[in-house]
């Protein structure tokens, strides 16, 4: 039955599909700049396993070499380019996730808060603060 | 028949991690949810073969990166407050991508495909010549150390960077805690 074999060969695509939208669900959807970050490494950690299912092969072995060297022809070893891509993948990834909450830190210094829509409200306050000091320099409404 | 049950239940896990992040209001949990993640993802990339990415997954999905979490949350607060917008609009975003992203996969080769465009290419290569060039066992290490070697130079180049731009931001947090009841003091005197 072809119809079985191809759900079967896709189902794991859509299966991180769904973890992707997880991920993405929570970036858009939630407020707290922690949760944000959460939610990109889970995003990037689909993504990365993802990449990594379209190297494998059916019946294939990780692909280490016997220490003799003697490689048997007939063993399949899976595709090692796409685990080299991720792993550089992965170590960009927490360098970029470090650099993020480094931010957060400061933001909650400055803001007293990592709520995206109250640090919105403290910038609107303070830039219609400014706009009222300006116009009052200016001699009148603005 | 095996395959797909394990495949199957870590695919369970994983997404009832994701749902359980989503829901989940206190920070410290969400973190510790984080590390489950993780330490799941490694799992499935053992079954996929990739045991060098599991490896570097659970130590720096479950170990670093929750250690930087942490520290984070004792620098700010603990709990998320309650949502102000209703779900609607983010959940219609998301089905639309999601199914954007299914409706690309539907003309890719079925998984684990050994003519896949994916594995023809210069992979196929780098197997080959490996041995002769290299010597060594691990596939992986002298794909990233030498065929690629640019590439990680390129990344050591970008942790570098991170790195400056973290200390950047963080340096001197104590010496401005200490200065700001001051000046606040001489702001209204």
């Amino acid at each position: 039955m072809p119809e079985i074999e191809y759900i079967l060969g896709h189902l794991n695509y859509w299966l991180f599909t769904v973890l992707m939208m997880t991920g993405l669900y929570i970036v858009v959807a939630k407020g707290n700049l922690i949760k944000k970050i959460v939610g990109l490494n889970l995003f990037q950690s689909a993504v990365f396993m993802f990449y990594i299912s379209l190297g494998k092969i059916t019946g294939g072995t990780a692909p280490i070499f016997p220490l003799d060297m003697r490689i048997d022809p007939a063993t399949v070893y899976t595709n090692p380019l796409p685990h080299v891509l991720i792993l550089t993948g992965i170590v960009v990834g927490i360098a970029t996730t470090s650099l993020g909450l480094a931010l957060i830190v400061r933001i909650r210094e400055e803001y007293n808060t990592i709520e995206e829509d109250e640090i919105l409200g403290i910038e609107k306050e303070l830039v219609a603060q400014e706009n009222r000091t300006l116009g009052d320099a200016m001699g009148g409404r603005a | 028949m095996l395959d797909l049950f394990i495949d199957l239940s870590l695919f369970t896990m994983l997404v009832a991690t994701g749902f359980a992040i989503v829901k989940m209001r206190r920070l410290f949990g969400v973190t510790m949810m984080t590390g489950v993640f993780s330490l799941l993802s490694a799992m499935l990339l053992v079954t996929l073969d990739a045991v060098d990415v599991a490896f570097t997954e659970a130590a720096v999905g479950a170990g670093i990166s929750t250690v930087l979490m942490l520290s984070t949350l004792t620098l700010t607060s603990r709990i998320e407050k309650s949502p102000v917008h209703t779900p609607w609009i983010p959940l219609l975003v998301v089905a639309v991508t999601g199914a954007v992203i299914i409706y690309g996969t539907l003309d890719m080769p079925n998984f684990g495909d050994a003519n896949a465009p994916a594995q023809v290419g210069v992979a196929a290569q780098y197997m080959e010549r490996g041995p002769e060039d290299m010597d060594l066992p691990n596939t992986v290490t002298y794909i990233l150390a030498s065929y690629r070697g640019y590439d990680t130079m390129g990344e050591t180049s970008v942790v570098f960077t991170a790195g400056v731009g973290v200390l950047m931001l963080i340096s001197g947090l104590r010496r401005r805690r200490r200065r700001k009841p001051s000046r606040d003091e001489g702001e209204v005197s």
